[in-house]
């Protein structure tokens, strides 16, 4: 065993042994660690702001470059304290509008273009290909077989799974058949990417017990 | 060189965007004349009440998360929708209702949209903004403290609905260990199938938005979900052209929704 000297590896080791408590039950070192982390990093973004937001967009452009513009994004930013004064706290909403508005307005286009019209053109792919049809004559493999059904598999599915989407007629005859389908496509979807949400998870606790069992006990080279 | 203020490139854009406007006002016109607009039953929505219900006859609060992102997020506007619905519900019961939040913006609107439910609901007396918090922009900041209010507070009903990245397992994981009854319901691909393993009810992807529109019956959000469903006709109209012609070598449909 070749205990770190860091102070801060041993903080660092007691505070993930800390929040690991809780696993076994809610108690007071997890709740320490708690608050440690919200305060630590309810401060620690009041700061990134400050730095990357407030400083360089409205201070710099508003007090040394002379832009008089920024005074309007900077009222509609103060607007929000009106919310501490209740009589005039309705002032507030200005600033709320304006940005899901703008948010709203600026989303729209990108995403008819990103997820509605470029998945549009990358289904409209050929239901049967001749070419893959003889690949998979020629060499019968599991490869082969996959890429002849994989884009007849890939259309029914997002045609099923559109119908499932579907809410203005009851899941009955024809639409609920093709709904159901739909549900398995995206039943089989999740599944896969739960699996591999997972994995990556583990990798995670691997990489903090590393961290624990390396830098701090160095027990593990 | 000055920028362009149109892009052909992007006509097709604006063409989408034109007609799915169309639809929607068109839609919204016809509920607001009057007309019956049918929407199917959304499974998790039916379990709203009783889940609100359960929280009363426990005498525990409701814990409702409005997602991890910010007010522009369309995730997190559909649930502001249903978090007015579950707050007016919620008054009428006088169940407390905590809502904590990890966007400094989105907990203003929280605190509006939950008062104007409670008048709503005829009960402005039990609106407490004190339920309604900010913690931290920090991800799994918050997720300790959500965490850390599920196993004090012992909520008796979790709602998990807007956008949510990796912190969803642990919160869905945790709330189903305190046995709350949880509805949960994002449009983020990757977090739905863990909220559909831990939690009791899950609104899958546009589930979401059409959510507000079942629970409140309001013309515009009926008209709005009546345009998307008719959108969705007409993608899957041309999607089946496109697959059509294509396989029989005609690519030039397809490169229509090429987009710049």
């Amino acid at each position: 065993m070749n205990l770190s000297p860091d102070p801060w590896v041993w903080l660092a080791a007691l505070l993930t042994l800390c929040i690991y408590s809780f696993l076994y039950k809610d108690n007071p070192f997890y709740k320490a660690a708690e608050h440690l982390f919200v305060g630590l990093s309810a401060g620690y973004f009041l700061v990134i702001y400050w730095y990357n937001a407030v400083y360089p967009d409205m201070v710099v452009p508003l007090f040394k470059q002379g832009k008089l513009l920024c005074i309007i994004p900077g009222l509609l930013g103060l607007f929000f304290f009106f919310r501490f004064i209740p009589k005039v706290g309705w002032v507030s909403r200005w600033s709320i509008a304006f940005y899901i508005g703008v948010g709203a307005g600026m989303s729209i286009p990108a995403t008819m273009q990103m997820r509605i019209l470029e998945q549009m053109k990358g289904t409209m792919q050929p239901f049967f290909s001749l070419e893959t049809w003889h690949v998979f004559v020629e060499n019968p493999s599991l490869a082969s077989f996959g890429a002849l059904i994989g884009i007849p598999l890939m259309i029914v599915g997002v045609m099923c799974t559109l119908s499932y989407f579907f809410f203005s007629r009851e899941h009955k005859g024809v639409l609920g058949g093709m709904s159901r389908i739909g549900i398995i496509f995206l039943m089989i979807g999740f599944g896969a990417s739960f699996g591999y949400t997972v994995m990556a998870r583990i990798s995670l606790l691997i990489g903090r017990v590393q961290f624990l069992m390396s830098d701090w006990l160095g027990v593990i080279d | 060189m000055g920028q362009e203020w149109f892009s052909l490139d992007r006509l097709n854009v604006l063409i989408g965007v034109v007609v799915y406007t169309a639809l929607l006002l068109y839609f919204i016109y016809q509920a607001k004349k009057g007309k019956e607009l049918f929407v199917r039953k959304i499974a998790g929505l039916e379990a709203v009440d009783e889940a609100i219900g359960r929280a009363t006859e426990m005498g525990k609060p409701i814990l409702y998360i409005p997602g991890l992102s910010t007010i522009s997020d369309v995730a997190t506007l559909a649930s502001l929708n249903i978090l007015s619905k579950v707050a007016k519900k919620a008054a009428q019961y006088e169940t407390r209702l905590i809502v904590p939040c990890t966007d400094p913006i989105v907990m203003p609107v929280c605190q509006e949209v939950v008062k104007a439910a409670c008048l709503d609901g005829g009960r402005p007396d039990v609106y407490r903004e004190e339920d309604i918090y900010y913690i931290t922009y920090s991800q799994f900041g918050y997720v300790a403290a959500v965490d850390g209010i599920m196993v004090r507070e012992k909520p008796a009903t979790n709602f998990f609905l807007g956008m949510f990245w990796a912190e969803s397992l642990i919160l869905a994981e945790t709330g189903a260990s305190t046995g709350a009854i949880q509805i949960a319901g994002t449009d983020a691909i990757s977090q739905l199938p863990f909220f559909i393993t831990a939690c009791d009810y899950t609104l899958i992807g546009e589930e979401l938005y059409a959510a507000s529109a079942y629970l409140s019956r309001e013309p515009l959000s009926l008209g709005s979900l009546k345009g998307q469903d008719w959108t969705k006709l007409i993608i899957g109209g041309l999607v089946l052209t496109g697959v059509i012609l294509s396989t029989f070598g005609l690519r030039f449909f397809a490169n229509y929704f090429t987009t710049g």
